[in-house]
């Protein structure tokens, strides 16, 4: 494509910022959960208690986290939780799961298309639509509208 | 159930007048059309033009008859009907960005509007000087106000945001009327004060109702989810996530059964008990039969003929609107026990539902 021929640099100028009354969400508040604990959840995964390792992650998400990295390193751990399961497990697992537990499920499969490493695609989409089948469209605009991301 | 269509643009909002002879609604334009009842159609009989901006809200006042609607170009209009013409009165409302959302009060002596100027105008006509004059609640919305409704007693107002809040203000006019006595969401009650502030994690609350006593609130989120919270029990707040698509419209059928519709197309029923027991109970609109009848040879030629495939493929929606519900009001009934309720949408129909007890 062409590259632009003119300075474009005003696009990136925040009008934002001289607004009075800006609205600041505040509305997550740190609460300190650093998600899941990695030596522990890699002991489940290798003693083949993939259900268990399942409820794990999905029970300290650190959402309220402003840290950037604390959220990665959660997610690859998730990740990891997920590939590890073979596609015929995957319904025990989730029957066992409470609404919550699925919305962050949700949450998670969507984080893991957004990383998109090379090997995860297949068995994301699998993990999708075996937890779309359960929770409907409703979880999915959760993911979208949901300020406590992942 | 019955279906009317009035045309293909959707309609934005509808109101309808005392004995459900006539219905006023918008067709996403900046007029007004009050339709009449002649055995199963409807004749347009008025076109009330006075905005210039898309019409975003109309309420029409039973008892006294007039009719206040409310657009994107900052304005309000209270209609009174004159010699069978409607006649408009300019409201001063002072907002500074479109109204979204208008509501009589239920005595109609004041009424509330919304607007993208995070204020709540609260409306009365001051007889001295002969308008309509406008107090506002500004502290502490963040952000557009896209649903109200009034509590039974006529002073408190519930009012969701865009900035994800469910609200509950005093909108108490002392010039009006007199100091009310103390109810369950509190007891003093000056204009303006905050009695529950209640949010989601994410999701603008379109639509909010009080239960036909006034002691519980339910509103619909962009989260697809459901709330109600219980002034009886504390405030607690019951909350319910749906598996379909976000709800936009909400309304109390009666003390405990609650109809919500939105973007799926179809109103679903809900149910509320007590604090924690908010439960799903079915569709009011049951899918029509997919008949699946033998077709004659004249049609599979002409399926084929025209769209190059042999299957009878309807790619009509099941449901009776054919895209999303935006608005549902009481048809029949009095708020504590409703047996009809119309719905409109974007498909450009209205649709009056029974419901039985």
């Amino acid at each position: 494509m062409s590259k632009a021929t003119t300075n474009v640099d005003f696009r990136k100028v925040d009008v934002d910022q001289y607004e009075e009354e800006k609205y600041e969400d505040d509305a997550v508040v740190d609460d300190g959960v650093t998600g899941p604990n990695d030596a522990e959840v890699q002991a489940l995964i290798a003693k083949g208690r993939l259900a268990d390792a399942l409820q794990t992650v999905l029970s300290t998400p650190p959402i309220a986290s402003k840290n950037p990295a604390v959220k990665d390193k959660a997610a690859q751990v998730v990740m990891k939780v997920l590939t590890a399961f073979k596609a015929a497990d995957i319904d025990g697992a989730i029957k066992n799961l409470d609404q919550n537990k699925l919305d962050v499920l949700m949450k998670y499969i969507y984080r893991g298309f957004e990383m998109s490493s090379e090997g995860n695609g297949a068995q994301l989409l699998v993990w999708h639509d075996k937890v779309f089948a359960v929770t409907g469209l409703g979880s999915i605009v959760r993911v979208l509208t949901d300020r406590r991301r992942v | 159930m019955s279906l009317y269509s009035f045309g293909l643009d959707p309609v934005s909002c509808h109101a309808w007048n005392k004995d459900r002879t006539q219905i006023a609604i918008s067709p996403n334009t900046t007029e007004v059309h009050i339709y009449q009842k002649s055995g199963k159609e409807w004749t347009k009989i008025h076109e009330l033009t006075q905005h210039s901006g898309r019409i975003t809200g109309i309420d029409w006042a039973p008892i006294s008859n007039r009719i206040v609607t409310c657009a994107s170009d900052r304005n309000a209009y209270v209609w009174t009907l004159k010699d069978r013409v409607w006649k408009p009165t300019l409201v001063l409302l002072r907002i500074n960005r479109a109204a979204t959302c208008v509501k009589w009060s239920p005595l109609e002596n004041k009424f509330a509007l919304g607007s993208g100027a995070r204020i709540i105008s609260v409306c009365y006509f001051e007889k001295e000087n002969d308008w309509w004059l406008s107090k506002h609640i500004k502290k502490p919305i963040r952000s557009t106000v896209l649903s109200l409704d009034w509590h039974p007693n006529n002073i408190l107002l519930a009012a969701g945001s865009s900035d994800f809040q469910c609200r509950v203000f005093s909108g108490y006019i002392k010039d009006i009327e007199e100091k009310p006595g103390p109810t369950a969401w509190g007891s003093k009650m000056p204009f303006g004060e905050m009695l529950l502030e209640q949010g989601d994690d994410g999701g603008w609350v379109h639509s909010v109702c009080f239960s036909p006593s006034g002691n519980s609130l339910a509103w619909v989120s962009h989260s697809s989810t459901i709330c109600v919270t219980d002034a009886a029990n504390k405030k607690t707040v019951t909350q319910l996530k749906t598996e379909y698509l976000p709800l936009l419209a909400v309304l109390y059928l009666n003390e405990t059964e609650i109809v919500a519709a939105g973007h799926d197309c179809c109103p679903y029923q809900f149910s509320y008990t007590g604090p924690g027991s908010l439960k799903y109970i079915g569709k009011i609109d049951l899918p029509k039969q997919n008949s699946k009848v033998n077709m004659s040879a004249m049609q599979h030629f002409r399926n084929l003929d025209k769209r190059a495939t042999t299957e009878n493929e309807n790619t009509d929606l099941e449901t009776l609107h054919q895209n999303s519900i935006s608005q549902l009001c009481i048809v029949e009934g009095d708020r504590s026990k409703v047996t009809k309720f119309s719905s409109v949408g974007l498909d450009g129909d209205m649709v009056v539902w029974d419901f039985k007890h």
